[in-house]
């Protein structure tokens, strides 16, 4: 039993290598297909002719497709994504100082809507039809279908310029501004291993309005999810014998039927979880949180190709590493997938 | 209609009772009108599917959907009235006085869970036991169902082990509080041909060994005749007839004669089996 758990574990840790074979040979085809020279992208559009011939034949250009794309391979094992054009560091340099912002407000978006999801799904299952039940579903309609820029906005207008109880747009005060030296890059625990709480509270403070309404984006999918998973798991048998047993309704409904609903419900929190790190347009962009939402646009919108290739192998790496985490906590969780 | 010599006191006492299922489309009346008692023997209630006998059993333990409306003149079980039982009563009931074995162990075993843990978790429902004591219990038990390797059970999934080891789970678990009731809802039904004889036994022994009183539900009459002391034939939601099991064979009502008609015979060639005629008198209303 060991040595088959073992082997299947091989087999899903052989099948990460392809899948970034895979996603390296896409961005590649990505960069070759879009209608962005990248030679008049380093040189500008009035080069003399030498200069750009030049510049071909050192971004390699001239070569066919396959020695292309063996440089490319090359250079991002080595970690080497090119310059960016727009900020002229590194795509890596630029990629570690805007995901550390990103993961930070994901992370806590995530835990909210996990924790604050589940329950509500739990609870509007157990109570099916009461109007607990009503109301989680008229909230969770609210979060499907508020746009994002109306209550971020509306979130700025009353808890910011009216209340004044929480800071407007940015991930920090101005007295705070560049004061913790960054480690990780991520501001609230590089404030705790500096021991300054001031900076520590403030980075809080300011994460609370972009983590709380990604989370309740998030939630919103969550809780219908838990809720249609309950809901199934509640009318099966094994539920029916635990009531049989004389357990505890509390028992039944975590010990139980909760259990069971683990590995699609892990599917669709790191699914969601993903989607957050690949960093949030909107709310980024109103909060004025420099993530990796805003460097993708903004690098997208100024046809600046290495950048935007750069920050597209990172999201599918992201996706890459949930998915593996995911497979392993089925394993964990459900011993019909060992 | 009630069988012969009950015993003064009846373990379990029905009478009249009806249960019903609204929808959006119309109330659905699955039991009307059933009356029965249990002693310290083995009944067993047969019927088609649909004929109301499942949800008789289930509603003697109140293990109804919260949709289902229940009345009865009488539903008791000892001096416990089950219609007004509170909750934390009916709990100690369910398991510790009656134990429910279900027909599919592959969907009425919890699939996450270890068998061991399952059982250990019904002990522990209604003995005080500390963990080691529950686990030594729980081993003892998978052996007395007859299980050859008990700790290779105990701590083997539900998926991992084959129908006729899972319903012996099953029954190990609901045996465990030791109840004086056991609803053994087609217990077989779901299990090959081969493994049915030996958890029918197996059943049987244990209900001897430990004095309980059995409620066999299934729609297999020879199997319910040979097993049981007495039989209730429901139909339509309501008991056609009840007789003591070897007098089967001289059922007087109509749909008895019918299903036991129906019945191939290995003796005696027939060419065509004949089928049942439904006389809608069978469910005149009865006081």
């Amino acid at each position: 039993m060991l040595l088959a758990r073992l082997k299947s574990l091989a087999a899903t840790a052989a099948s990460i290598p392809i899948t970034l074979l895979g996603l390296a040979v896409v961005t590649f085809f990505i960069g070759r297909v879009v209608p962005i020279d990248p030679v008049l992208a380093v040189v500008g559009d009035r080069a003399p002719a030498d200069v750009v011939a030049r510049a071909r034949i050192e971004l390699g250009l001239d070569q066919p497709l396959y020695a292309q794309f063996w440089r490319y391979l090359t250079d991002i094992l080595s970690g080497n994504l090119g310059r960016s054009v727009m900020t002229s560091n590194t795509v890596w340099e630029d990629i570690a100082r805007y995901f550390p912002a990103t993961f930070e407000l994901a992370t806590l978006a995530i835990l909210i809507a996990a924790l604050l999801g589940i329950g509500l799904g739990v609870l509007a299952a157990t109570r099916q039809g009461s109007w607990v039940d009503q109301a989680v579903r008229v909230f969770c309609l609210a979060g499907h279908s508020l746009p994002v820029f109306v209550l971020a906005l509306v979130s700025l207008l009353v808890f910011y310029a009216w209340l004044g109880w929480l800071p407007g747009p940015g991930r920090q005060g101005i007295v705070f501004q560049d004061m913790v030296e960054p480690v990780t890059g991520i501001l609230t625990l590089d404030a705790l291993l500096a021991g300054d709480w001031p900076a520590f509270w403030d980075a809080v403070l300011h994460l609370i309005q972009p983590a709380g309404i990604l989370a309740f984006f998030s939630l919103a999918y969550i809780a219908r999810m838990t809720r249609a998973f309950m809901l199934a798991e509640l009318r099966s048998e094994y539920v029916t014998t635990a009531r049989a047993k004389g357990l505890s309704s509390m028992r039944i409904v975590w010990r139980h039927a909760f259990r069971n609903t683990a590995v699609p419900l892990v599917t669709v929190i790191f699914l969601t979880y993903a989607g957050l790190l690949e960093g949030a347009v909107l709310t980024e962009t109103i909060f004025g949180w420099p993530g990796l939402g805003q460097y993708l646009t903004v690098s997208l919108l100024n046809a600046d190709m290495n950048a935007v290739l750069g920050a597209t192998l990172v999201v599918g790496l992201i996706y890459v590493v949930l998915n593996l985490m995911a497979d392993l906590l089925y394993r964990l969780m459900d011993p019909r997938t060992r | 209609m009630s069988g012969p010599s009950l015993e003064s006191e009846p373990l379990v006492a029905v009478r009249n009772l009806h249960v019903e299922f609204p929808s959006a489309t119309g109330v659905t009346h699955a039991v009307r009108g059933v009356s029965f008692a249990i002693g310290r023997e083995k009944l067993g209630i047969v019927g088609e599917s649909g004929s109301g006998k499942s949800v008789t059993g289930r509603a003697l333990m109140r293990l109804l959907p919260g949709s289902a409306r229940m009345r009865a003149d009488v539903l008791r079980f000892g001096t416990t009235d089950i219609l007004q039982a509170g909750e934390r009563e009916m709990r100690a009931l369910r398991g510790g006085r009656i134990g429910l074995v279900l027909q599919d162990p592959k969907y009425s075993l919890n699939p996450v869970m270890t068998a061991g843990a399952q059982i250990a978790e019904a002990l522990r429902a209604h003995k005080r036991l500390g963990r080691r004591e529950a686990r030594d219990a729980a081993l003892a038990l998978l052996e007395s169902v007859r299980i050859r390797d008990p700790r290779r059970v105990h701590d083997a999934y539900p998926h991992e082990l084959s129908g006729g080891m899972g319903q012996r789970v099953m029954i190990a678990m609901m045996l465990a509080p030791d109840p004086e009731l056991l609803i053994a809802d087609e217990p077989t039904s779901a299990l090959d041909a081969s493994v049915q004889a030996e958890i029918l036994s197996l059943i049987e022994e244990q209900v001897d060994r430990r004095g309980m009183a059995l409620m066999l539900i299934s729609h297999d009459l020879p199997l319910v005749a040979r097993f049981c002391d007495r039989v209730a034939v429901m139909y339509a939601g309501q008991v056609m007839e009840e007789l003591p099991a070897a007098d089967l064979h001289q059922a007087r009502h109509a749909y008895t004669r019918g299903l036991l008609e129906c019945l191939p015979s290995l003796s005696e060639r027939r060419d065509r089996l004949p089928t049942l005629k439904r006389d809608p008198a069978w469910l005149a209303p009865r006081a």
